[in-house]
């Protein structure tokens, strides 16, 4: 192998891309905190709503799940300046990821809600809780506890899948990389040095969310 | 020039849709291979065996697709070799969906009773004929109806190897839209192609998993 290795035009611009990874993680959180109220209200909707409304919350599950992510930011960035709606492209980012994680999201709170059964509120009443505390402690914390789990990697996999927005150039990780790259053309080492930092984003937050894990729901008896 | 959607750019995004299948069966096969070697080598007593598939599929699973195909496609010319985006997109989703199957699968794997395990290995079966008669023909049944679901996110990932420069389906989309300038009508057709590639495939994956959790329970 004679390839020549030059990492240092990739530490130069350091600064430039923990500017990118902390918007990374601002869009993944910010999508995630909005496409969860998508989630709860369409969950809601899904479980409970008039029949229309139940159809079209399907709809728009099946056909975010069964699309590439790129193309539905394709469709935002490129399709809704058509219709006199013009977007930077960190909006239109956000917009696209908002859309696609509340598809999923929807699904996970779904299953949450379902797994709370009539029988433990009846339950919850009968041994005198007030409708209060069952809803805290018989509904939500069990709820919150079976959908914490899928929530949390749901945001690992969008934090990863947001590196797709670099295709509009919104200035996150992978654009900066691609910028970077464009400038100085050590193209490999600028994408090893940028995989790591994902990795250590989804290796450092998954670590994070499963302390948060152990402390928040470490109430249960072992269920087996 | 901006010319107008007709029947010929109707025509090009369709037969772009033979490369994004074309990617798909490549990822997929290639990857069900590798991804089988993937499950053992995670299921198995030897520990580095262990170790080094765990870490394969962390990283994978860790880092974004896209990142994976550029360091194929730029890996290769450290390599000193010209890989073509073609070839750069069907070694980075195969080893994409190798990682992913392997896990997929070494939960199969997992999920045949230790019973099975035991009773196999004292009949005096060894590793390859206990995996091959007892464990693995029961792990195939488990595996299917998500093996199948997870088909959906090949053909979805075959879509960023139009980043790369790729001509499939989505690259396609972008050459057609680039000459007429009609985003919602031509992205509305490629997402609703892959949505006929895909939805049949995560219907099939639900009714299947519906049938074999039926008798189970």
């Amino acid at each position: 192998m004679t390839y020549d290795f030059q990492f240092d035009a990739v530490l130069a611009s350091w600064d430039y891309l923990l500017a990118g990874a902390w918007l990374t993680v601002r869009l993944s959180f910010g999508a995630m905190a909005i496409g969860l109220v998508i989630a709860i209200l369409c969950a809601l909707g899904k479980t409970s709503g008039p029949k229309p409304v139940r159809w079209l919350i399907n709809a728009y599950i099946e056909v975010i799940r069964n699309t590439p992510f790129l193309v539905q930011i394709f469709l935002i960035f490129f399709g809704l300046p058509t219709v006199g709606l013009r977007l930077s492209p960190d909006m239109a980012a956000l917009i696209a990821m908002v859309v696609n994680v509340g598809a999923y999201a929807t699904e996970i709170i779904r299953a949450g809600i379902e797994s709370i059964h009539k029988g433990q509120i009846e339950a919850g009443l009968a041994l005198g809780l007030r409708p209060l505390q069952v809803f805290r402690h018989v509904i939500l914390k069990p709820a919150l506890r079976t959908v914490y789990p899928a929530l949390t990697s749901q945001f690992i996999l969008l934090m990863l899948s947001s590196s797709v927005v670099s295709a509009i150039s919104a200035d996150e990780l992978t654009s900066v990389a691609n910028n970077i790259q464009s400038q100085t053309f050590r193209s490999f080492e600028i994408y090893i040095v940028v995989t790591g930092i994902y990795l250590v984003l989804a290796l450092m937050f998954s670590a994070l969310f499963a302390g948060i894990y152990r402390l928040a729901f470490a109430y249960t008896v072992d269920r087996r | 020039m901006i010319r107008a959607f007709g029947y010929n750019e109707f025509l090009f995004l369709l037969s772009a849709v033979q490369w994004t299948l074309l990617l798909s069966v490549i990822a997929f096969i290639g990857g069900g291979i590798v991804g089988l070697f993937v499950a053992l080598a995670r299921t198995s007593d030897v520990k580095p065996l262990r170790l080094l598939a765990t870490g394969y599929i962390q990283v994978f699973q860790g880092t974004p697709l896209l990142m994976q195909l550029f360091l194929v496609f730029f890996g290769a010319t450290v390599l000193g070799i010209d890989m073509s985006p073609w070839v750069a997109a069907a070694v980075g989703l195969t080893l994409n969906t190798s990682a992913f199957l392997g896990e997929i699968w070494r939960g199969c794997i997992q999920s045949v009773p230790r019973g099975q395990w035991e009773a196999a290995s004292s009949l005096g079966l060894r590793y390859p004929g206990l995996m091959r008669y007892v464990i693995l023909p029961q792990a195939v049944k488990v595996a299917v109806p998500p093996t199948v679901g997870y088909l959906v996110q090949v053909i979805k990932g075959t879509s960023l190897a139009a980043i790369i420069g790729f001509v499939e389906l989505t690259r396609a989309g972008q050459i057609v839209n680039n000459a007429t300038f009609q985003p919602f009508l031509v992205f509305g057709i490629v997402a609703a192609i892959y949505f006929a590639l895909c939805w049949p495939l995560s219907l099939l994956s639900q009714r299947l998993e519906a049938r074999y959790a039926a008798p189970s329970r």
